[in-house]
């Protein structure tokens, strides 16, 4: 196990030398593939770009973009995490035990992203393609203009989830405040449960049950402009 | 007594143009805004409205052709380790593959990568033909984030982080369903076929002081390595150009509201947005003020045609310009020899601006494969390259005459205005006399 102290060395020292182990995994050369970060002290865009399996543990809350456009690695924060958390992420895994602020996987387009606490607003943001698991309730305007990809919520969601959303699945075992634009229940069938048991046992929980859930997704009335539509644009 | 009424001449609304009602019956008709590619079609104080005043007595000029004047251009030395040397002052600006056809893209990447200048992908991510054909690429960062991913960011020779553009500056993009062929849906995530709708805002960031940690992140994952451009519509910009620099671009791209868009609403381009013109001095004055002025670079857009519209604008202050619109009819947009195939979509060579339907008769705005094939990239990449070689000769022709030695030598001092507002938005004198509108009421 590596150690790195944010304290002690700059935040530009700690990417690139991730960077580097990450570039000497891909030549098949031998590197430290696992990494302690002290120190966090809320700092921005900590293991960002991370293109290989480093398994990165951070001691403490991050700021903004922890974890961006991940890659493989496996990423966990034993605190909170500021806006954006694995932003645009593409594969590899990020669970933080604390909170998320806004954003939480914006546009993340693979991988897995657990957030065990909340999740502020916007989460899932023009998600394409990624697995968000939120323990506890996510905030308005959840999954906006979400493409692809699933987001679980186990607690509560608030308003206008899924507005303008395409082909995402969002699931919610506890309240929806308001559904936005285009945005609908639908049946939760078999396949869904199947599917949803999937995505939890991936996060490791198992103290929920799938049939417990309810499935949102797109009505696909939005898809092709109408003008007899335009009040929900 | 009978009283006859000479005939008069019928005359037709100022107000109520053609246009105007045949507009108001389209809508009446439909029931939807119009939409169209392209820039702003009406008449705007301009470039075309300055001139300059060449040598004098007082003003020494450089021999054509003997006496050098130099035209190459670095962008992004603020922080990035690897900046971008351009042979040109004159980039090719944004345009999607999507919206453009893929020999479009390739045939922009030769053309740009000959004359020694870069080209810019757009929304919807970088194709392999683009990077392959573009020596230097710049990878825009859009709101979407269609097709983004970091391998394509580190492959890129500079980011472009777009918060808006000229034709619709508060505007997202709009793709619509017949040119979402199942290659654009793959690289944008979305179901062939749809109206694709792209956010105005970025999903991720709200304000110069977010953006300054976004651009953050983006250094780090790219190992500070590329340089940073922002895009700017012609809203503000004095602000926008100072908060761009407080935020840490390298590069800040401002696009005037005659920069062309591949869809928009109608009214969007021709009502939203200041002209390319009335943009320069502000934004150099905020890069003036905070001793920025060519250490971060000013390209400027919208409406570029030839060498003199790039003469004018690094006479005002710009770095570099960028061209769009210009580059697409370089290659072939609207071009005459395809005046039947204009006619039969109500248009002519000239007018077409349908750009979003995706029935482009040169096979430029079209993910149709039949038309697509009218474009040859090698050809056309030639001529792009020819257009761009004779728009640097023009803009060295009046550099020399003005008596520099390098086309970032020339300077407001070296204009007059053709008009009172051109005047006043270029802080130049009105031609024949010393007044400069405005000057000290500002």
């Amino acid at each position: 196990m590596a150690f790195f102290d944010l304290q002690q060395k700059s935040l530009r020292e700690l990417n690139a030398e991730l960077h580097r182990q990450a570039t000497l995994l891909r030549d098949g050369d031998s590197a430290d593939t696992e990494w302690e970060i002290a120190n966090p002290r809320g700092c921005h865009a900590v293991a960002v770009g991370l293109d290989g399996p480093l398994a990165v543990n951070i001691q403490g809350s991050v700021g903004y973009y922890c974890g961006g456009m991940n890659q493989s690695a496996e990423i966990r924060v034993a605190g909170s995490v500021g806006p954006g958390v694995g932003e645009n992420m593409m594969s590899g895994s990020i669970r933080v035990t604390g909170d998320a602020s806004q954003y939480a996987g914006a546009t993340g387009r693979g991988g897995q992203l657990v957030i065990e606490g909340n999740a502020s607003s916007r989460c899932g943001i023009s998600m394409k393609g990624i697995d968000i698991i939120v323990r506890g309730d996510v905030g308005h305007m959840s999954a906006f203009m979400a493409q692809s990809g699933n987001l679980v919520v186990l607690g509560d969601a608030g308003d206008a989830l899924g507005d303008s959303i395409y082909e995402a699945k969002l699931f919610v075992r506890g309240t929806v405040k308001s559904l936005g634009a285009d945005c609908v229940k639908k049946e939760m069938r078999e396949e869904h449960i199947a599917h949803l048991r999937g995505l939890l046992e991936a996060a490791n929980i198992s103290d929920v049950r799938a049939e417990d859930f309810r499935r949102y997704g797109s009505a696909r009335n939005l898809y092709h402009f109408d003008v007899d539509n335009a009040d929900n644009y | 007594m009978s009283y006859t009424n000479p005939p008069t001449t019928p005359r037709k609304s100022a107000k109520f143009d053609d246009y105007t009602m045949s507009e108001i019956r389209r809508a009446a008709e439909t029931g939807l805004y119009d939409i169209r590619g392209a820039g702003a079609k009406r008449k705007v104080p301009g470039l075309d409205d300055l001139l300059f005043l060449g040598a004098s007595m007082s003003r020494y000029p450089l021999e054509g052709y003997r006496e050098k004047c130099g035209t190459n251009v670095v962008l992004g030395s603020r922080f990035a380790q690897k900046p971008l040397e351009l042979k040109v002052p004159i980039t090719i600006a944004g345009m999607s593959f999507g919206s453009l056809s893929g020999n479009a893209k390739e045939a922009l990447g030769r053309g740009a990568t000959i004359a020694g200048t870069s080209t810019t992908t757009g929304d919807g991510g970088m194709t392999v033909e683009e990077r392959g054909h573009s020596e230097l690429l710049v990878y825009q960062y859009l709101p979407s984030r269609y097709g983004m991913n970091p391998d394509d960011l580190r492959k890129a020779d500079a980011i472009e982080i777009v918060v808006g553009q000229g034709a619709k500056p508060g505007g997202g993009g709009m793709l619509l369903g017949q040119k979402i062929s199942s290659r654009v849906a793959e690289m944008r995530t979305l179901p062939e076929g749809i109206d694709q709708r792209s956010a105005c805002r970025h999903p991720d960031w709200t304000g110069p002081d977010d953006l300054a940690i976004k651009i953050l992140e983006l250094r780090e994952i790219t190992d500070w390595q590329k340089p940073i451009y922002i895009k700017v519509g012609g809203a503000r910009p004095y602000y926008d150009t100072a908060l761009a620099v407080k935020a840490g671009a390298d590069v800040v791209v401002l696009d005037g509201m005659e920069g062309g868009t591949a869809a928009t609403q109608e009214v969007f381009i021709e009502h939203v947005g200041q002209p390319t013109l009335a943009c320069i001095r502000p934004a150099v004055d905020a890069l003036q003020e905070l001793g920025m002025h060519r250490k971060v670079q000013l390209i400027l857009s919208g409406g570029i045609r030839n060498g003199a519209d790039v003469a004018k604008a690094l006479a005002l202050g710009a770095d570099a310009v960028s061209i769009g619109t210009a580059a697409l009819v370089a290659i072939g947009d609207n071009d005459p020899k395809w005046e039947a195939d204009y006619n039969t979509l109500g248009t002519t060579a000239g007018a077409y601006d349908d750009w979003h339907e995706g029935n482009d008769p040169a096979g430029i705005s079209t993910q149709d494969p039949e038309r697509a094939a009218r474009l040859d990239p090698v050809a056309a990449g030639r001529r792009l390259a020819n257009y761009l070689k004779v728009m640097t000769l023009e803009a060295q022709t009046i550099a020399r005459a003005c008596g520099k030695s390098h086309v970032h030598n020339l300077e407001p001092e070296d204009l007059v205005a053709l008009s009172v507002e051109s005047a006043a938005m270029a802080r130049v004198p009105l031609a024949g006399t010393n007044w400069v509108p405005g000057r000290g009421q500002e």
